[in-house]
């Protein structure tokens, strides 16, 4: 182990060269760029046994990272925004066909007008393709995220493509300190890939990727819907694994002083800290305050999170991405509806804060907690932090 | 965790003098000496020459917030003319230290900043920048005036934790390393302060 200091973008790195994947293909984008850009250097100076392919686009990446999961290989490939975006057509094909391929998503804003800083629409816009979604506080997170993302995407149980995220400029290229794990210990963690078949096994040829109609297509889309049930089981396991193996548990959430919380916030990403920071200081003026940080979005654990929330005065639910549906961001419309015909449930207003990169400090997201007890007087859908 | 327990920067400069690298380098010597560490820079369009800015947080225990530094106990200005461009004490508390890097006294710049209270240090890092280095790269000059103003990190060790951090990134040409590291010492040496 050793204590280092490291932007998102050098851990997110770093984290691929001790897993050292089979294949990396991937497209640079502001901010992500340097994720692939130092990876690039690593296979360069002979320190992965990588096939890395540049390619001409990330529509292109991900349809090489497809290709290549069929062989069997361990995959992986780093993108951000409309990098993301180009690459949704090919996303549902990866979890369709069950390829564990692992990403790596700095959050960044969707174009227009044209931003280059984080908020949560790319991934959220990704949410319904059937890939797991696992969000990070920090560089330690990302780091830590992604090492899991191996293991839980190659689960037997789960082979599902999987995206770790970290919010970008914030996470992505701010420093901080962070523990790595020794190069052989991440190499006995993530282990050899075992893959159910190989494209490339002609003894055992198969069909990847057949017409599907009204006959059986349904019938097909089916373990997709299994898998991520199962999943959630196998993210819990492998979390209390790492936190056995190296001393950081990680589950579906992070609860943070919520214990006796009156009042609840809900967040995912690098404002969670902040709002730790703010909570803090509320705690200090005697307002039981409390943050339920929300790590995996794919799946989604609904039963859990309504358990958590239920009995609370108020919450809170931060959306750093808007649905434009009229009825609240993603992060709102799933939380609420897992509470929806729950005993006890609380009352709940959203935020959508955050867009394109605004800042978010401790006295707005104290600011939130003040509306909180006089939560009857809010409206049900807040933007916080935007001049009228 | 009360935010005094952290000390925050701002470093302020022109695309190109490394703004950005000073922060880091500050970051990595003060995690050297144990502190948690943040290094960050402000990112807008970009240029040579244009006005830009970094930040660090530095505190004793993990340091938990993401959020912009809007007002750092101590500012490094490493480049004078955007002294009445850019705002460089905005936020800056009555107990906090600025660092320019100007061959004027404290005394005048103090004057120009129309400063009441506060610590103003002042050091020619870009003369010194010349004769140590061949270039007009402040940055690492600064770090040694920010060494002494601040007295936040021991001097000696940080000044070799920076010699391998340079000798990692400069391993073909160690002439760098040597000027940056004499840069430094000067600074260290030649920093002025009311």
């Amino acid at each position: 182990m050793a204590v280092v200091a490291k932007t998102g973008n050098e851990a997110m790195a770093e984290a691929m060269r001790q897993i050292n994947p089979d294949v990396v293909a991937a497209y640079p984008i502001t901010p992500a760029t340097e994720i692939v850009m130092i990876f690039a250097q690593f296979v360069a100076d002979g320190l992965v046994d990588t096939n890395y392919i540049p390619v001409e686009s990330e529509h292109s990446a991900m349809s090489a990272c497809v290709g290549a999961a069929t062989t069997g290989a361990r995959v992986m490939t780093g993108t951000s925004s409309q990098g993301l975006a180009l690459m949704y057509e090919i996303l549902p094909i990866a979890s369709g066909l069950r390829l564990p391929i692992i990403m790596c998503d700095v959050n960044r804003a969707i174009s227009a007008p044209i931003n280059i800083h984080c908020d949560h629409s790319d991934t959220m816009a990704a949410r319904d393709f059937g890939w797991i979604q696992i969000f990070s506080e920090n560089a330690q997170e990302a780091y830590d995220n992604l090492l899991q993302a191996v293991r839980i995407a190659e689960d037997p149980r789960v082979l599902l493509p999987t995206m770790v995220t970290t919010d970008g400029f914030i996470i992505s290229h701010g420093m901080e300190r962070m523990e790595m794990l020794e190069d052989a210990q991440v190499k006995e963690y993530v282990g050899e890939k075992k893959p159910a078949y190989s494209i490339l096994d002609l003894e055992n040829p198969k069909t990847i990727g057949a017409l599907d109609f009204t006959d059986y297509y349904f019938e097909h889309k089916m373990p997709l819907v299994q898998a991520m049930k199962d999943s959630k089981q196998v993210i819990l396991e492998v979390g209390r694994d790492f936190g056995n193996k190296f001393g950081r548990e990680y589950g579906f959430f992070e609860k943070y002083k919520m214990d006796d919380a009156e009042l609840v916030m809900v967040a995912l990403g690098s404002t969670c800290g902040t709002a730790k920071v703010a909570i803090d200081e509320l705690r200090e003026q005697g307002i039981k305050a409390g943050l339920l940080k929300i790590r995996v979005f794919r799946p989604f654990a609904a039963e859990e999170i309504a358990k958590e929330l239920a009995g609370k005065k108020a919450v809170a639910v931060m959306d750093r991405s808007d649905s434009y549906n009229t009825q609240g961001g993603p992060v709102f419309t799933e939380v609420r509806s897992a509470l929806y015909g729950t005993s006890n449930a609380p009352k709940m207003i959203n935020y959508i804060y955050g867009l394109g990169g605004r800042d978010i400090n401790v006295p707005q997201l104290k600011s939130v907690f003040t509306d909180l007890s006089k939560i009857d007087k809010m409206p049900e859908i807040n933007y916080l932090g935007v001049r009228e | 965790m009360s935010k005094q327990k952290i000390l925050e920067i701002r470093w302020h400069g022109r695309g190109g003098q490394g703004a950005k690298t000073a922060a880091l380098l500050f970051a990595d010597a003060a995690l050297t000496s144990g502190k948690f560490v943040q290094a960050f820079p402000e990112y807008g369009p970009e240029r040579m020459g244009a006005p830009v800015a970094s930040f660090n947080r530095i505190a004793d225990q993990p340091i938990m917030q993401h959020c912009g530094v809007t007002d750092p106990k101590i500012v490094v200005v490493l480049d004078p003319s955007l002294i009445g461009k850019v705002n460089v004490t905005q936020g800056m508390p009555d107990d906090g230290i600025i660092i320019v890097n100007t061959a004027e006294s404290p005394k005048d710049v103090r004057s120009n900043l129309k400063l009441k209270g506060s610590k103003v240090f002042t050091v020619d890092a870009s003369g010194i920048s010349k004769a140590a280095i061949g270039r007009d790269i402040p940055n690492t000059p600064m770090l040694g005036a920010l060494l002494k103003a601040s007295g936040l990190l021991d001097y000696k060790q940080t000044v070799e934790e920076t010699r391998k951090k340079l000798q990692k990134k400069f391993a073909s040409k160690p002439e760098v390393v040597e000027g940056n590291i004499k840069a430094i010492e000067r600074a260290y040496e030649e920093v002025k302060g009311e």
